[in-house]
């Protein structure tokens, strides 16, 4: 932690962290590959969102998923990692891979268990932000759910489209910020991924789709893709769906 | 050794699975205590299965079925009775479409061709005979320790031990079930007058009689459902005196009989494992359900398991998931898990209800099962039970390729 709070202070003024989200995060960061521990939820939706995003790459860089290392000889990097969760899939799948996460704790556990896992994966502990973290250009930057845990949208977002190279990708996922989401965020905790803490999960930091499109065309993208994942609450199942008031993700190219 | 999947048992349903998983280009090691050669030997087993269509078709794809199609039996007929005479239930394939009911073949058979194609299958390893000194599974990987000092990673362990499994009481997963005081006999004769593609299940005091055609019309596999306490004798007999016990079940129908190989007794009970799973641990075939052989349906049961994982593993690796990702195993136990039971408490019930000395066609117009011949529609929804064509088919059983 003291190498985590030294860091914030040589900092600039604009800065996406908030620290009370990564203390909760570094304090459970030996769960994370624990899937009925408190990154239980996440475990569910995991598979998900990876199927959704390798399909989305798949569509944008013309590769055949079933080949092995589809996107091999492609750079990615995955922005507030966690432990590693879609790191390893997108690794796996053939692209150079660099996780970033905010939390050292974070970071010590996908190291290893990447290494136990036999990946070969760079991690990084620091922000998108950070003057040291790695800059690419990536042909994909991926941030899942991460921006409802940052302090600063806009600096959050204008870092990532730094780092997307000329016919790269950005995907984001996220909660969007609706009755539906508020009143799950309550009541289904797995639902809406209550991973941490009650309380860190804020639904006012839940992001409308309208705010992100904004951000990003701030940022010179135009969106190419939203696409819903709802939870069937019979099966403990996530599937993709056309309904985006509560879980979503969101795919922009530079315009 | 890196591997990506281990097998711990290679039976019937384990081997299906492995060369399944192998076409599908998964990295995948087989571990049977026994070696795969012994188990061809007609002293091993001496049972035939009935294949329903759907595992047909899913041995097709994995292309077993070419291996073996000189050596099944299609069942044209089933024909369900109290004795020689008095029939009540009766199952034309001509109901339900051109296809057989199903195909005999004597598991020997089955293992000779899946021996043959596992030789064949690139990404394949059989490690057998073997013997397991330690098994560890995490979040992280999964890892079998053998005796000869092979240590073999992975990523899934599949419980294929059948019904004894060590790997699933090592997991301390519990089962549930009970005995049935019945044992199956089982044995080969030869007849002269054909069968015809026509199977036959007598309702007998004793349970369950079952007469099933073997190909080329003049050999047939019995089951004998006999109460466990009469077994021994009835096993101890000679060759002349125990043919007499079966043609007088049989009746004089398919000429003068001879009896081909030696027999066999099984212990019968049912038999479910309360989960399919644990950390990057499945459990498929007997391992998972053991049930009576009233309906023929074990082992394809077990095909189902092995196909509805190869589902869920080529989905994983397609995605670059772990291949024994959590959502996926689960998604497995709730898939095989219903599916199992219901077929566990439909044989249950079959074999209660006509294993006593109640006359079985009393019994079956009790229940209403008479009637059933006489009700198209819900007669051809039995049958589909019975042919696998029931309930949300992994894709290997649809023609379709895994994924
Ligand atoms: C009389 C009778 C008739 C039947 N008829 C039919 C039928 O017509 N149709 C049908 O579908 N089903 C039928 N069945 C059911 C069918 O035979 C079984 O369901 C099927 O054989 C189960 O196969 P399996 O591979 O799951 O298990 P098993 O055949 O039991 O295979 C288990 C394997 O694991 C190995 N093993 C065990 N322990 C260890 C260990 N500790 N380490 C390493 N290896 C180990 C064993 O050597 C073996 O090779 C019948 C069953 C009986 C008893």
């Amino acid at each position: 932690m003291v190498t985590t709070s030294l860091f914030n202070q040589q900092l600039g003024p604009a800065s996406s962290r908030d620290q009370q989200e990564i203390d909760n995060f570094s304090a459970q960061a030996d769960s994370w590959w624990d899937p009925s521990g408190p990154f239980a939820p996440l475990h569910r939706l995991n598979p998900t969102r990876v199927r959704i995003l390798a399909d989305l790459f798949a569509g944008h860089f013309c590769r055949s998923l079933g080949e092995t290392g589809p996107f091999s000889g492609l750079s990615l990097t995955d922005v507030g990692c966690g432990g590693g969760l879609v790191t390893e899939p997108f690794a796996r799948l053939g692209f150079d891979v660099i996780g970033l996460d905010a939390s050292e704790e974070n970071i010590a556990t996908a190291r290893g268990h990447a290494e136990v896992s036999g990946l070969k994966i760079a991690y990084h502990v620091g922000a998108p932000e950070d003057k040291n973290s790695p800059d690419g250009p990536f042909d994909a930057v991926v941030a899942l759910e991460v921006v409802e845990h940052v302090s600063d949208i806009r600096t959050f977002i204008d870092s990532l489209t730094e780092k997307v190279g000329p016919n790269g990708i950005l995907v984001l996922s996220t909660i969007n910020r609706t009755l539906k989401s508020m009143a799950l965020a309550k009541l289904a905790a797995e639902y809406i991924l209550r991973w941490v803490p009650a309380g860190t999960h804020t639904w006012s930091k839940f992001v409308k789709p309208s705010e992100l499109t904004h951000h990003l065309s701030h940022s010179g993208f135009t969106v190419r893709a939203i696409q819903g994942m709802g939870y069937d609450l019979a099966t403990g199942e996530w599937q993709p769906c056309d309904d985006v008031s509560v879980n979503y993700v969101i795919a922009a190219v530079r315009t | 050794m890196e591997t990506e999947v281990i097998i711990i048992g290679g039976g019937l349903t384990g081997t299906t699975l492995a060369c399944g998983l192998a076409a599908q280009g998964i990295q995948t090691v087989v571990i049977d205590r026994i070696a795969p050669v012994d188990g061809v030997s007609p002293s091993f087993d001496g049972r035939a299965s009935a294949i329903a269509q759907s595992s047909k078709i899913a041995l097709d794809g994995i292309g077993l079925w070419p291996v073996v199609q000189g050596k099944t039996e299609p069942i044209r007929e089933i024909r369900v009775s109290d004795g020689p005479s008095l029939l009540f239930l009766h199952y034309d394939h001509a109901d339900i479409g051109d296809a057989p009911l199903g195909y005999m073949i004597e598991n020997r058979d089955i293992r000779a061709g899946l021996l043959h194609l596992t030789q064949e299958t690139t990404g394949l390893t059989i490690a057998a005979p073997a013997e397991i000194v330690e098994m560890h599974r995490d979040d992280s990987m999964a890892c079998v320790s053998l005796k000869d000092g092979r240590t073999i990673n992975g990523q899934l362990i599949v419980a294929a031990d059948g019904r004894g499994s060590a790997t699933r009481k090592t997991a301390g997963i519990d089962v549930t079930g009970w005995a049935y005081k019945q044992n199956a006999i089982v044995a080969t004769i030869d007849h002269t007058v054909s069968h015809q593609g026509i199977a036959h299940e007598r309702f007998l005091a004793s349970g369950p009689f079952a007469i099933l055609p073997l190909r080329e019309g003049y050999r047939s596999s019995l089951v004998w459902t006999e109460r466990t306490a009469l077994v021994n004798s009835f096993m101890a007999l000679d060759d002349d005196a125990f043919l007499n016990e079966i043609a007088e079940r049989i009746g004089g129908f398919l000429g003068n009989l001879s009896l081909v190989g030696p027999r066999f007794q099984y212990p019968l009970g049912l038999q479910v494992a309360t989960s399919y799973t644990d950390t990057r641990l499945a459990l498929v075939g007997d391992a998972a359900h053991g049930i009576h052989p009233i309906a023929g349906q074990g082992l394809n049961l077990g095909l189902r398991d092995a196909a509805a994982l190869i589902d869920i593993i080529v989905d994983a690796k397609r995605y670059g998931l772990d291949l024994a990702h959590h959502a996926g195993l689960e998604r497995y136990q709730r898939w095989r898990r219903a599916d199992n039971l219901l077929m566990a408490g439909m044989t249950d019930v079959l074999n209660r209800l006509f294993s006593n000395d109640v006359r079985p066609v009393k019994v079956a117009l009790d229940v209403g099962l008479a009637t059933v011949n006489n009700l198209p529609p819900l007669k051809k929804t039995f049958m589909r039970h019975a042919i696998g064509q029931v309930g949300d088919l992994p894709k290997l059983m649809r023609g379709e390729a895994p994924g």
